[in-house]
């Protein structure tokens, strides 16, 4: 498994990365600005107008490290990868499951658990830390809400009602999102998720998080040899990820705990956003790079896995999930046990 | 009789040996842990520079030698060959393998290169009396003799690998103290896999409270 779990985010425009003897050199107007070494690395996201030598682009390849290419505001556009890895034979089991529908129905049931638990853990730590500062009656009964969400969730239930659970989940969820911020409450609200574009901050850095997150546990699936595109409760569409998005459930309560928290402690600001004539809100550079480094730093938090019980820095954890996701698919665990805190 | 398509490689053994469910990890899974593959190239050189001193003028040396055995069904290279000269002129390998760390309890190292000594014997139509392990700790050579015992060993334990590999499971891991030294201790979750409703009482513990 990997131990080092750093990413190489290149935000700056014009800026060009080469190898240098084992090391990743980043060139700035000509002059080199930074050197990495290599196997301290995990990735290197380049976003906008940053260019690659094609031998460090090689050179990645043969070391396991996917350089991944977003526009300047996180869109995906491109990603280079060395070699598959070659387990066929988990990638047969993977296919083989994904056609059966009850087996993606637990699969899902999994999923949405880890999903729904992170949320209620997040709703009750808001209300715990300030609680004298927000409407923790609301969040409370949204809370209860998620509980019974997950009594149902038992065993046996259709792929379909799973879906509902989760709509319904999203739903209770995201309707006390907007009490859990609890300063600059003018310039920082959400009333619901708004993707294409963002049309408020709140929406603007969920969705540039979730991107981010969505990057790691892509990387993570394929370093362990799974399909990230073949996924049981988001079944197959040409183009999406559909067992990345499977595992982003599960995590997405950390990007939406992220961004409360950046807002919460006052590291952003509305100066930070450019909103567009069509009401489609951008972040600056400064705010992007704010948030990069916010999100660096969240990985490197040791905590305790809950299911291994063993510590580990929050970057590996999106491994060790895939990890015991193929531990799962070849028989080795009675179950998927998502990543879910306390 | 194994055809070339059969073949598996020699250095497996040692990892059936070691454990069979790690042997599945590596070869199986393919989920080899990272920079193994560069460790154990820089071992080679190491252990070119130690035999070269070694030569004499009856000796040859041959570094890196393919080998192959179809009735064992294995393929691999040898790092050190060397060729003694018999009396009546006639060559005679004896295959030398250079370990680090000290000299084991276990069967390991000599079942590799006694495989070795199989292949080269199928190879060059001769007989392989004996070789030699190089323990890097130990800084000196350990005889070994490739005697029926030792030949058996080697023999059933290539079955075994054939046997493992032609299948698609892995087995389910044992945990026990080699577990602390193995290289795969964090794909393989040895503490965790196989334990029934583990995941189930997880769960429940997780998200009914
Ligand atoms: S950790 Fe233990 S059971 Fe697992 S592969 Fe290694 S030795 Fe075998």
């Amino acid at each position: 498994m990997k131990k080092h779990l750093n990413t190489l985010f290149v935000t700056t425009q014009g800026a060009y990365l080469a190898k240098e003897g084992e090391t990743v050199a980043v060139r700035i107007e000509g002059k080199v600005r930074l050197r990495l070494p290599v196997h301290t690395l995990d990735g290197i996201v380049c976003f906008g107008n940053v260019g690659c030598s094609p031998f460090l682009l090689g050179f990645c390849g043969e070391r396991n490290l996917t350089v991944s290419f977003l526009t300047e505001y996180g869109r995906f556009l491109a990603r280079v990868q060395g070699p598959v890895s070659g387990n066929v034979i988990l990638r047969r089991e993977q296919y083989r499951r994904a056609d059966d529908l009850d087996f993606s129905a637990r699969m899902a049931r999994a999923f949405i658990n880890g999903k729904v638990a992170n949320c209620r853990a997040l709703l009750n730590r808001t209300v715990r830390d300030h609680g004298d500062r927000l409407d923790s009656e609301a969040v409370g009964d949204a809370a209860n809400h998620l509980t019974g969400l997950l009594k149902s969730l038992g065993r046996g239930r259709p792929l379909e009602e799973v879906r509902g659970t989760e709509g319904d989940g999203a739903h209770v969820y995201f309707s006390v999102f907007d009490h859990l911020i609890i300063r600059n409450k003018e310039d920082f609200f959400f009333h619901r998720r708004s993707r294409r574009p963002p049309l408020d901050r709140v929406n603007c850095l969920l969705s540039f998080l979730y991107t981010l997150v969505m990057h790691d546990v892509r990387s993570a699936l394929e370093c362990t040899g799974l399909d990230p595109a073949v996924g049981f409760l988001h079944r197959d569409r040409p183009g999406r990820s559909g067992l990345a998005l499977d595992m982003m459930e599960e995590f997405r309560p950390l990007a939406d705990r992220l961004t409360l928290s950046l807002i919460n402690r006052g590291q952003l600001q509305a100066k930070d956003f450019v909103v567009s004539e069509g009401g489609g809100v951008r972040m600056k550079d400064k705010a992007r790079k704010t948030l990069l480094t916010a999100y660096q730093e969240r990985k490197q938090d040791v905590l305790l896995h809950p299911f291994l019980e063993e510590k580990m820095p929050l970057g590996l954890f999106f491994h060790t999930q895939a990890l015991l996701l193929a531990r799962f698919l070849r028989g080795d665990l009675d179950g998927y046990p998502p990543m879910i805190w306390r | 009789m194994y055809t070339e398509d059969d073949l598996l490689m020699l250095s497996a053994l040692q990892h059936l040996l070691f454990c069979p469910r790690q042997c599945a990890l590596i070869h199986l899974e393919q989920a080899w842990t990272e920079n193994r593959f560069t460790a154990e190239g820089r071992v080679l050189h190491e252990r070119v520079h130690t035999a070269a001193t070694d030569s004499r003028c009856t000796v040859r040396v041959e570094y890196d030698m393919p080998l192959r055995s179809l009735r064992l069904g294995l393929s691999g290279r040898a790092d050190i060959v060397e060729m003694h000269q018999q009396e009546d002129s006639s060559w005679l390998p004896f295959p030398v393998e250079y370990k680090r760390g000290r000299p084991k309890k276990d069967d390991t190292d000599r079942v590799q290169l006694c495989a070795q000594a199989l292949c080269l014997e199928e190879m060059l139509d001769c007989t392989v009396p004996e070789g030699a392990l190089y323990y890097g700790q130990k800084n000196r050579r350990t005889p070994v003799q490739f005697d029926d015992r030792l030949r058996r060993v080697t023999e059933e334990a290539a079955g075994r690998l054939h046997e493992l590999l032609s299948g698609t499971v892995t087995p389910a891991p044992e945990y026990s103290r080699r577990c602390e030294s193995c290289s795969f201790i964090d794909t393989c979750l040895p503490r965790t896999a196989g334990k029934k409703n583990q995941v189930r009482n997880y769960m429940t513990r997780m998200t009914q409270s």
